[in-house]
């Protein structure tokens, strides 16, 4: 903190910094190395495509696929695009029947309502208050019609990592194609496609220290996956995403996967450890609690609601920390998170939270600033907070009635 | 949200925080808002039997700076007048002073509301004691 003015960032859930040896890796190819990767008849189109090819093998080989099954997007949001409504017009003879969770990301949820709107029906599973899918309840939701599940790998709010394997196998049984969004799960959890069954996959560079504006489809081959292009034109990528190919976005990408590969496991004792600093530094404050399950959680994510303080508050005085808050998502509207919301808390304990994101460039000496800085914070709200008063003075300020008309 | 350095200031470094005995016969308490509603305001006046004026005004408040803000100002502006006069202090004064936006202006109401049931509540407690 002392050689930087700028904010302590805990906020790698909404985008990682490229890594510098990414960065090295993407110049050339927008300097000399410009030429694009379609070109066959020349030099520069022949080394574009060779890196952009290297560079689809670096995707693949951190998910155990194949090159081929990978398919170039300008970011998971595109890829979930195409993965749903892709399926859903390859599929429209077997049925028009789609599951998700109420806890998706947007770029998920909102497809779907596209799919509502061209007729399709769709479930939205309420999930367990931990966050966790309930397999029961998937599994009664699932129809002789269902044609995909889709599901967030890895919460980008609470951080909990669904059972892909457990949900994979279920739909594998039923005949029902699986979709995961592992926008944030790619150098956070072991993937393997050849173990997993999984389908469909969303990626993206950004959440992984790569760039932004770059994501991949794996679109599994055996047994294969059939979609229809959402995007026309020259016929890039065997026909499923026509555009020129960014090549040095490709390789940022390519590159940004291939070394997380390789340091996955310190990246990851690193994040334990910042982790449960963090938590041990905030839960004894009193009256807090953490958003979603502990236990099967990424070690980058800790989302805790602060009870008897109010949320814009809480946030504006958190003065040189970069968090994220349970209504900050949807900030022009001051919605509560509807992720915390179907976890059941209440919209004040939602807009009470705080997510905060690690990441591989996070110090100790950061984290303790943001521990000093949110307990000073909130110790001082509670000192302001008639709430926090009646509740120290033994009063069950849940139970009191409010009269709640002055806002309408 | 960007708020008039009148709101920062106030919600930073808010004047008349704090709580006086709610059983003193002389101190008027009100409880107004709803957490849900994302606002809390306790605000308490002790008047002086001798001089009939306000001596003391606290408050505590659940909300956002600007509900801060305006609680600490009513505090401000209702000590030193008598009941009667406080529970005169208008919202639309409120806003003006701190420049609320419009999103906020529900602070200042509330902040009225809170000053009107204060001083309503110390007259009860005047008046139960002149029956009894």
């Amino acid at each position: 903190m002392a050689e930087s003015q700028l904010p302590v960032y805990l906020d790698y859930g909404a985008t990682t910094p490229c890594d510098p040896r990414v960065v090295d890796a993407m110049v050339p190819w927008l300097r000399a190395h410009f030429g694009n990767p379609a070109s066959r008849t020349h030099a520069w189109g022949w080394e574009a495509e060779e890196a952009v090819e290297q560079a689809r093998g670096h995707v693949a080989g951190l998910i155990g696929a194949d090159p081929r099954e990978i398919v170039w997007t300008s970011g998971a949001t595109e890829s979930t695009n195409l993965a749903i409504k892709g399926a859903a017009e390859a599929y429209e003879a077997k049925g028009r029947h789609f599951i998700t969770l109420k806890t998706e990301h947007k770029a998920t949820l909102d497809t779907m309502r596209e799919l509502e709107r061209r007729g399709c029906d769709v479930t939205f599973l309420d999930v367990e208050p931990d966050g966790l899918v309930n397999l029961e309840r998937l599994k009664a939701a699932l129809r002789v019609d269902t044609v995909l599940v889709s599901i967030l790998w890895v919460n980008n709010e609470i951080g909990v990592i669904q059972d892909i394997a457990a949900i994979g196998a279920l739909c594998r049984e039923r005949g029902v194609l699986l979709h995961v969004d592992a926008a944030q799960a790619t150098g956070r959890v072991a993937i393997d496609v050849q173990q997993l069954p999984i389908d469909l996959m969303s990626m993206t560079a950004h959440k992984t220290y790569g760039p932004k504006g770059i994501g991949a489809l794996y679109v599994r081959r055996k047994p294969k996956v059939r979609l229809v292009s959402q995007m026309h034109g020259g016929g890039h990528e065997r026909g499923l995403r026509s555009g020129t190919l960014p090549t040095h976005q490709i390789v940022g990408m390519g590159e940004a996967f291939r070394l997380i590969q390789g340091e996955m496991h310190e990246v990851d004792v690193h994040a334990r450890m910042l982790q449960q600093r963090l938590l041990a530094g905030l839960s004894d404050l009193g009256e807090v609690i953490v958003n979603g399950s502990l236990e099967h959680r990424v070690p980058q994510n800790l989302n805790m609601s602060f009870k008897y303080v109010e949320g814009e508050a809480l946030m504006a005085g958190l003065h040189g920390l970069a968090v994220s808050s349970g209504s900050a998502c949807t900030s022009a509207s001051m919605e509560p998170s509807y992720v915390l919301k179907a976890l059941g808390r209440s919209d004040e304990l939602a807009h009470s939270s705080l997510r905060m994101t690690t990441g591989r460039f996070t110090t100790i000496e950061e984290i303790d600033f943001a521990i000093q800085t949110i307990r000073a914070t909130v110790q001082r709200l509670r000192e302001l907070s008639p709430l926090w008063e009646l509740h120290e003075q033994g009063v069950d300020v849940d139970a009191m009635q409010w009269e709640a008309a002055h806002q309408e | 949200m960007a708020y008039s350095e009148k709101v920062i200031d106030y919600s930073e470094n808010p004047r008349y925080a704090g709580s006086l005995d709610a059983e003193d016969p002389c101190v008027g308490t009100a409880l107004v808002g709803s957490p849900r509603a994302g606002e809390v305001i306790k605000l308490q006046i002790r008047v002086n039997p001798a001089t009939g004026l306000i001596a003391q005004a606290r408050f505590k408040t659940y909300g956002s700076g600007p509900a801060i803000a305006a609680s600490s100002l009513v505090a401000e502006w209702a000590h030193g007048k008598t009941p009667d006069a406080a529970a005169l202090i208008r919202n639309a004064d409120i806003a003006r002073e701190l420049s609320l936006p419009p999103l906020k202006v529900h602070c200042s109401i509330l902040a009225e509301e809170a000053i009107k049931a204060a001083v309503k509540d110390y007259q009860s407690k005047i008046d139960r004691k002149a029956a009894a």
